[in-house]
């Protein structure tokens, strides 16, 4: 009854997303209309979280006569996988797309702010028609509460790799992340409608942009210290496909964020904004494809299934028609933009975009190209991270080294020779960092050029909150207190991509591993310090079974405990890891356990890992991502002042 | 497992004995694709395969192979696919040269556009700045 109820919900939130289509792209001119594409936004939106409701019930009431759950769910799992097995699989994540697209479009129709009513109705009305789109995807292709009858009596379990708290965040943050590029698309495509992106709309766009960023900036890095801990190889980052289909929004967003500052004070870049919203919302489609179509390999396998991804294309394929015809038809007639120096703060926000954007291609490129080259009888071949280090990591490289310039350039025209002298002592720093670097690494250059790049990033940001502290007056405290959020968010920002390039630097160019085999008793010489088997010994846990093996470590003045285990699911034929990490100012102290040894008895495959400032790299993350908190509470506050 | 790689398991060493030797095969390692897995490099997969490939980097290493002889050996008992690096030849030079060839463009449009005079939109003491 349960399944019946969330597929009526589905098929008439569908309906209303069609008619909020509608009336919000023909309400321009009458406000009846305006406030009835409103209400159909909510309700369309209540819909999709009843049908959500729906489906993580069937899931929690692990009723198999619903195809999903039997195929994704376990009597035996525990509660909090069962609900979260509701987003592990593909017809329940395609639900939680259109459900949170939904929400979003009820979100954008009850906040107008002094937003134009043809603008705003007309967003609204894109964003119903993109919430119908995805429902048709997910009801046609792949119904979340199709039945099996026979009902099978304890379903076929989660993929055990998936049991993890991390289940329960990262795919739902990566979806908040995706959707949210579909506002900035509507936003853009009701501009094109309109023929004007004003400050007005760019006031509107910032707030959405900045929440997906920071949302695909947690979803990611969560998702990465997941494939940290869980995959038993310390690996945090591989330019899998799937990694670099949600690196491509992300990259997207980011330039989009910088724009939008751009379009909003200065009124510029307004065409270019609309372009990279377009652009954003098609790679977060393609991102979803790639994910679930499984045409390329990955890591994310278990999400695979080709003859869907065939719809979704067509569905990337509509919007970008969409899009880009939108674009070259109406984008010329918007009004021309103010003019700026070449050494401005503009400038340099263009050069960040430009960067942003060209690595965006790069990757985008460079993960398709397989695809390509196989499509033209070329055969297979990889592109993997040899190719990305050697191209897109550069590319970042250059436009950290201008980054702090361009917070200390004022709009219009700046002032490049002040700018430069202010950032001289973190010029120096970071070419101290580099040539130290160099000297202690046998002169090794990529990770001296990394590590100096890091330290002036973070030395910059450091620097342009002090001049802006100068500025205020009184006390120290004072004008710390009196200073704006926004220069907070964005050095936050700017100095956790440093401090995460300092952290991805020292982990991949300064990492250590060893394979041993060990008997109980023994003990191994490892990274300053000697780790020692005590035991292996069998446990049971509430669905899989496991070795668990116990260690010590001895450091100098300390020493510690660790365990780690390898679990048997009998749902699957794959055992998992789960590693022992050591946390410690230096790195962490990594231990994977493997199989018994073959031909000596009473002995254990173990690896060992010393992964140098790890830790720095999803500080770095959250650091970026706190920025972006910041930011929309500071663009709130102006809000309400404004208002 | 065929008979040869059974041999190369045996014989093998796990680890060269040449730190310098040794950092080459890691890197190797990080670069050539477990045939199991597909999904990982041979440097991190678990898989017996895996294994025995990490001994072959080695084995052709000890043999005084260079790096570029070791990943040919590889692409021809594998194909192209088990290098994570793509190999530079007629279907991928429009690749390799994507990262120059896209900056190269971009470049031209922006200042394709300057010229088109957004910078007259300055008033003279600013341009003069």
């Amino acid at each position: 009854m349960i399944a019946e109820i969330g597929a009526f919900a589905a098929a008439l939130a569908l309906a209303l997303s069609l008619a909020q289509g509608i009336f919000g792209l023909r309400a321009s001119r009458r406000d009846s209309r305006a406030e009835a594409t409103a209400a159909i936004a909510q309700a369309a939106a209540a819909l999709c979280v009843i049908a959500f409701a729906c489906l993580i019930a069937v899931f929690v009431q692990s009723d198999f006569s619903v195809a999903v759950v039997a195929a994704n769910s376990h009597v035996d799992k525990p509660l909090i996988y069962k609900i979260a097995g509701a987003w592990g699989n593909h017809e329940g994540s395609m639900l939680l797309w259109c459900t949170v697209s939904a929400l979003f479009g009820a979100i954008l129709a009850s906040t107008r702010g002094g937003q134009d009513l043809g603008l705003w109705s007309r967003t609204v009305g894109v964003q119903g028609l993109v919430t119908a789109g995805a429902l048709i995807y997910t009801l046609f292709m792949s119904p979340p509460f199709a039945r099996l009858d026979p009902a099978p009596m304890i379903g076929s379990g989660l993929n055990p790799l998936l049991q993890d708290p991390a289940l329960v965040a990262h795919p739902p943050l990566l979806y908040l992340g995706y959707v949210g590029l579909s506002v900035p698309f509507s936003l853009a495509i009701a501009a094109l409608i309109s023929g004007r992106a004003d400050q007005a709309w760019a006031r509107a766009l910032r707030p959405w942009t900045l929440a997906a960023w920071t949302f695909l900036t947690i979803g990611i890095a969560i998702g990465s210290y997941w494939a940290y801990y869980e995959l038993g190889w310390g690996g945090w980052w591989f330019w899998d496909p799937v990694e670099n289909a949600s690196f491509m929004p992300w990259l997207v967003a980011a330039a989009l964020v910088h724009s939008a500052i751009v379009t909003e004070r200065r009124g510029s870049l307004a065409s270019w904004t609309i372009l990279l919203a377009i652009l954003g919302f098609g790679l977060a489609i393609l991102g979803t494809f790639l994910v679930r179509s499984g045409v390329l390999t990955s890591v994310h396998a278990f999400a695979v299934d080709p003859t869907r991804g065939i719809a979704m294309l067509v569905l990337l394929f509509v919007a970008l028609t969409i899009g880009f015809g939108m674009y070259a038809w109406r984008a010329p007639k918007l009004a021309q933009p103010s003019g700026f120096a070449a050494v401005s703060r503009e400038s340099m926000l263009v050069w960040n975009n430009f960067g942003l954007a060209i690595a965006a291609g790069v990757v985008l490129i460079g993960t398709l190209y397989p695809l390509i080259v196989e499509a033209a009888g070329g055969g297979l071949i990889s592109v993997g991270p040899p190719f990305f280090n050697a191209t897109v990591a550069p590319l970042l490289g250059v436009l950290f080294l201008l980054l702090p310039l361009g917070p200390m350039l004022t709009w219009r025209v700046g002032d490049m020779r002040a700018a430069l002298k202010k950032l001289a002592p973190a010029a120096a720093l970071a070419v101290l960092t580099l040539v130290a670097a160099l000297a202690l690494s046998q002169w090794r250059a990529v990770p001296a050029i990394g590590l100096g790049l890091g330290v002036w990033l973070i030395a910059g940001g450091l620097i342009y909150v002090w001049t802006r502290v100068q500025r205020g007056e009184g006390r120290l405290a004072a004008k710390l207190a009196l200073l704006p959020l926004a220069v907070w968010s964005m050095s936050l920002a700017h100095i956790g991509a440093g401090v995460l390039t300092i952290g991805a630097i020292a982990e991949t160019s300064f990492r250590s591993e060893r394979a041993v085999a060990l008997r109980p008793g023994e003990g191994v010489a490892f990274a300053g310090g000697r780790v020692t088997l005590l035991e292996v010994g069998q446990i049971e846990g509430p669905n899989y079974s496991a070795n668990r093996a116990n260690f010590r470590v001895d450091l100098p003045g300390s020493s510690r405990l660790l365990s780690a285990e390898r679990r048997f699911f009998p749902t699957s034929p794959m055992p998992t890891t789960e590693v022992g990490i050591l946390g410690r100012i230096d790195g962490d102290l990594y231990v994977a356990l493997g199989d018994a040894v073959r031909d000596t008895p009473g002995a254990w495959s173990i690896r060992l890992y010393h992964n140098p400032l790890v830790y720095l790299i999803f500080l770095g993350a959250l650091m970026m991502a706190l920025g972006g908190v910041l930011s929309l509470i500071a663009l709130g506050r102006r809000r309400k002042v404004m208002a | 497992m065929n008979v040869a790689a059974l041999l190369i398991a045996l014989v093998a060493p796990a680890v060269l004995a040449d730190p310098a030797e040794e950092a080459r095969a890691r890197s190797l390692d990080a670069e050539i694709r477990c045939v199991q897995c597909e999904n990982e490099p041979i440097a991190q997969s678990t898989a017996d395969i895996a294994v025995d490939m990490r001994r072959l980097v080695r084995e052709r290493i000890a043999a005084g192979d260079s790096d570029a002889e070791i990943r040919a050996y590889f692409r021809d008992r594998y194909g192209d696919f088990v290098l994570f690096r793509p190999p530079w030849d007629a279907r991928t030079w429009a690749l390799w040269l994507a990262p120059v060839g896209l900056p190269a463009v971009g470049l031209f449009v922006i200042f394709a556009g300057r010229r088109r005079g957004s910078a007259a939109a300055l008033t003279p003491e600013e341009s003069e700045r």
